[in-house]
């Protein structure tokens, strides 16, 4: 077990120093950087000074170099101009030219300053992602209970009436992506003009033109049931029947092994057939399953942040990528590269764990 | 004049929908008479499942070409903008609409006094064009990569599963910013990408006829050139554009010119795609090599592509032909999130995610012109999931 996840971890370093320096290349080929001169310098400047002012700030230099310096385990760029200002890639506006660290990288706690923001990627990243924990909390909180009960209720009686309309449900909220469902839950719920809002107020049910509202701006102080349902239903929706449709195929399997036939046989209870016998071992390989959608909730929560304009980690993606933040989108990348990593690994051990078959041998 | 009723806009809408309605019926009476003659198809209508994703999938893929390639169905044209009919709702007749102009914008008008109906129905044609031609390429790489794999093991496997691993641990998103950005495509990586990908139908197809006409090199020798010179014809003239990185053929030899944007979403598209095919390609490959059909073509003396393409591909298609149609459908649902964040198709598009994505803005006020492409994206890919749930149950069955 311990040489298992050792190799897994040796795997899992490889795929993130190989994507890294994917997103790396991609963020720091010429035309970004030119833009990034001109953003930062002058729109109007010509080609040679454009030219001179990545030159003077290390931009030029070759790419490994610039990704080991990144990185940290090179030391950063440093140049010093003819009128004494100091630049590099450690420099911070405001820094004493003694005070420049010899290393600034990833490995040394430097993620470098968002062009956008005009703060450090670091503190961006630990708000932002503290505010898409929470999104992201509820989102489990009430897709996975309810996507087990789906599949659970689906695959105890395969064929029956229950499971074929519950079948169809989980099929039509695997088709409808999160910007069609956040799309028609807005017009439906949370229009004050139309659809169910201005009804709801009409019978006395409800106090405003519309029960929940459009924009979860203001759950990020506040998040109560009104402004972050829609959010977090939007999102889970679209996992809920994927997860729903894998628990039902596996408690299905499990229905028709021979200790579930014993178990009827010695006059057990369908009941406790289900809930004592069935259960457990249907639910592992929902385990691995809901682990490996963790990826598929970073793009709901882009999707979903962007249609509600939360302004958590999605958000910020779509900030930095729209506004060519270099180092904001390099931080935002090293984070969700690691998110698919390390959910892949505990899907892996759990697994393991979770199965005696694979444990044991 | 009046604005419509609602039953009127539905009346008007299920008209203007006739020639589908009609393509529709020939096609289900005809296949319901000949069902027992059609193999798996035939059998697809014995589930109502299957009948009802196939009917769904049928609407759109008709609609599409009756739009598409017949100018039929829509009422306007979908870029045009018509004066005062900004934000107007369903059912809204033309100020002054001419003779042989339809007078009314039946789903209303957007925030560009566009019709919202005339865009739904040729944003269908965007869809149905690159879907299922992104998911075959799609599936020309992950066979050609993943059936090897499969079959040898070893260091091969080991290197393409470690790359296939590699981009499926990107979120989809930041690989679709990343590729699909002016500033990446004005480097042309997507441009080389696309010669990279585009080689694997050839590849494909070379090794599938070779393979099988090893033995009748008289037979096949001319029946390789004629194919390989046709398709080099066709894959040099996608790759090579005017005023891009890749131009290599002149432009009198060239058959075709696919619009920048185009060609980038395909070739993010199939690059998301294909490491799942491979992943799948692979595990029935070596689910499947150690059947007995496979040992018999192996002491029969048959060449290891043979055996990869003649005896083990046709035996997974069962699986493939259902993951194909689930793959459309998520590639359907990966060209609107293209188009929801306004990447690659130009922004006038009529495709249903620039569509949601411009509609989404005015939303709580104007429901209207977001809602027909979310609906129609929705029972798309609602028909290709129950259509591959067909599938699956009927292929089980036999």
């Amino acid at each position: 077990m311990g040489l298992f996840i050792l190799r897994r971890l040796g795997v899992m370093l490889i795929t993130a120093l190989c994507l890294t320096f994917v997103v790396f290349f991609l963020t720091n080929l010429y035309p970004n950087l030119e833009k990034l001169a001109k953003t930062q310098g002058n729109f109007r400047m010509s080609d040679e000074a454009v030219e001179s002012w990545l030159e003077n700030r290390g931009h030029l230099q070759p790419m490994p170099v610039k990704y080991a310096q990144w990185l940290g385990v090179l030391p950063g760029f440093v140049n010093e101009l003819q009128n004494g200002t100091v630049l590099g890639k450690c420099v911070k506006p405001g820094m004493e030219p003694d005070e420049i660290p010899r290393f600034c990288g990833v490995l040394q706690g430097d993620w470098g300053f968002s062009t956008v923001f005009r703060e450090d990627v670091s503190e961006i990243l630990a708000t932002r992602l503290g505010l898409t924990g929470i999104l992201m909390f509820w989102v489990m909180v009430l897709m996975v209970p309810s996507a087990l009960i789906i599949g659970v209720l689906a695959g105890m009686r395969e064929g029956s009436r229950a499971d074929r309309s519950l079948s169809t449900v989980s099929i039509l909220s695997t088709a409808t992506p999160e910007y069609v469902s956040g799309v028609i839950f807005i017009a439906l719920l949370a229009s004050s003009r139309y659809g169910l809002g201005p009804l709801l107020n009409d019978w006395g049910l409800i106090e405003g033109n519309a029960p929940f509202k459009g924009t979860a701006t203001s759950a990020m102080e506040n998040p109560t049931f009104e402004n972050f349902f829609l959010p977090v239903l939007t999102i889970a929706l679209y996992g809920t029947g994927y997860i729903a449709r894998m628990t039902r195929a596996s408690m299905a399997e499990v229905m028709t092994a021979q200790y579930i036939r014993t178990a009827r046989l010695k006059g057990a209870t369908f009941r406790n057939i289900v809930l004592r016998h069935a259960l457990r071992n249907a639910l592992i390989a929902p385990f691995t399953v809901i682990m490996l959608q963790f990826p598929w909730l970073l793009n709901g929560v882009v999707i979903v942040e962007t249609l509600f304009n939360y302004k958590g980690f999605g958000w910020t993606l779509v900030q930095a990528a729209g506004n060519n933040d270099i180092e904001m989108l390099l931080g935002v990348s090293v984070v969700s590269v690691f998110v698919v990593l390390a959910t892949q690994l505990i899907s892996d051990i759990g697994y393991v764990y979770l199965n005696p078959r694979i444990r044991i041998t | 004049m009046e604005p419509l009723s609602w039953t009127q806009i539905i009346l008007n809408i299920l008209f203007q929908f006739s020639p589908v309605w009609i393509a529709l019926i020939v096609t289900f009476l005809v296949s319901i008479v000949y069902k027992r003659r059609l193999g798996l198809y035939g059998k697809l209508f014995d589930s109502t499942i299957g009948m009802i994703g196939f009917g769904l999938v049928m609407f759109w893929v008709y609609t599409a070409i009756f739009a598409g390639v017949f100018d039929l169905v829509y009422t306007h044209d979908p870029l045009s903008q018509v004066s005062g009919m900004k934000n107007k709702l369903p059912g809204e007749p033309l100020r002054s609409a001419e003779e042989g102009e339809y007078a009314y914008y039946l789903l209303g008008g957007d925030n560009l006094a566009r019709d919202v109906f005339s865009r739904m129905v040729t944003g269908s044609w965007v869809v149905v064009q690159i879907a299922p031609l992104a998911t075959l390429f799609a599936f020309m790489v992950g066979i050609t990569l993943g059936l090897p794999a499969g079959f040898y093991g070893g260091r091969l496997d080991t290197f393409l599963s470690f790359l296939a691993n590699l981009i499926l641990a990107f979120p989809v998103i930041l690989l679709f910013y990343l590729l699909v950005t002016p500033e990446i495509v004005q480097t042309g990586i997507p441009n080389y990408m696309a010669m990279v990908l585009f080689m694997f139908p050839i590849i494909f197809v070379t090794v599938l006829l070779n393979s099988r006409f090893y033995t009748r090199p008289t037979l096949r020798t001319p029946l390789l050139a004629a194919v390989l010179l046709v398709m080099f014809w066709i894959y040099l003239s996608v790759i090579s554009a005017k005023g891009t990185v890749v131009s290599v053929l002149p432009s009198f030899l060239d058959l075709f010119d696919i619009p920048g944007g185009i060609l980038v979403v395909f070739v993010s598209v199939v690059f998301v795609n294909s490491p799942t095919v491979f992943r799948i390609v692979r595990g029935l490959a070596m689910d499947i090599k150690t059947r007995d059909y496979v040992a018999a073509a192996q002491t029969r003396g048959e060449g290891r592509w043979y055996i990869m393409l003649w005896e083990i591909l046709p035996n997974a298609r069962g699986p493939l032909i259902v993951d194909f149609c689930l793959r459309i459908g998520y590639t359907t649902i990966l060209l609107g999130t293209l188009g929801f964040f306004g990447l690659g198709l130009p922004p006038e598009s009529p495709d249903w995610g620039s569509t949601i994505n411009e509609g989404r803005k005015l939303l709580s006020i104007y429901p209207h012109p977001a809602l027909p492409p979310a609906f129609a994206l929705l029972s798309l890919v609602l028909g290709l999931n129950l259509l591959a749930d067909g599938l699956r149950e009927e292929s089980l069955r036999d």
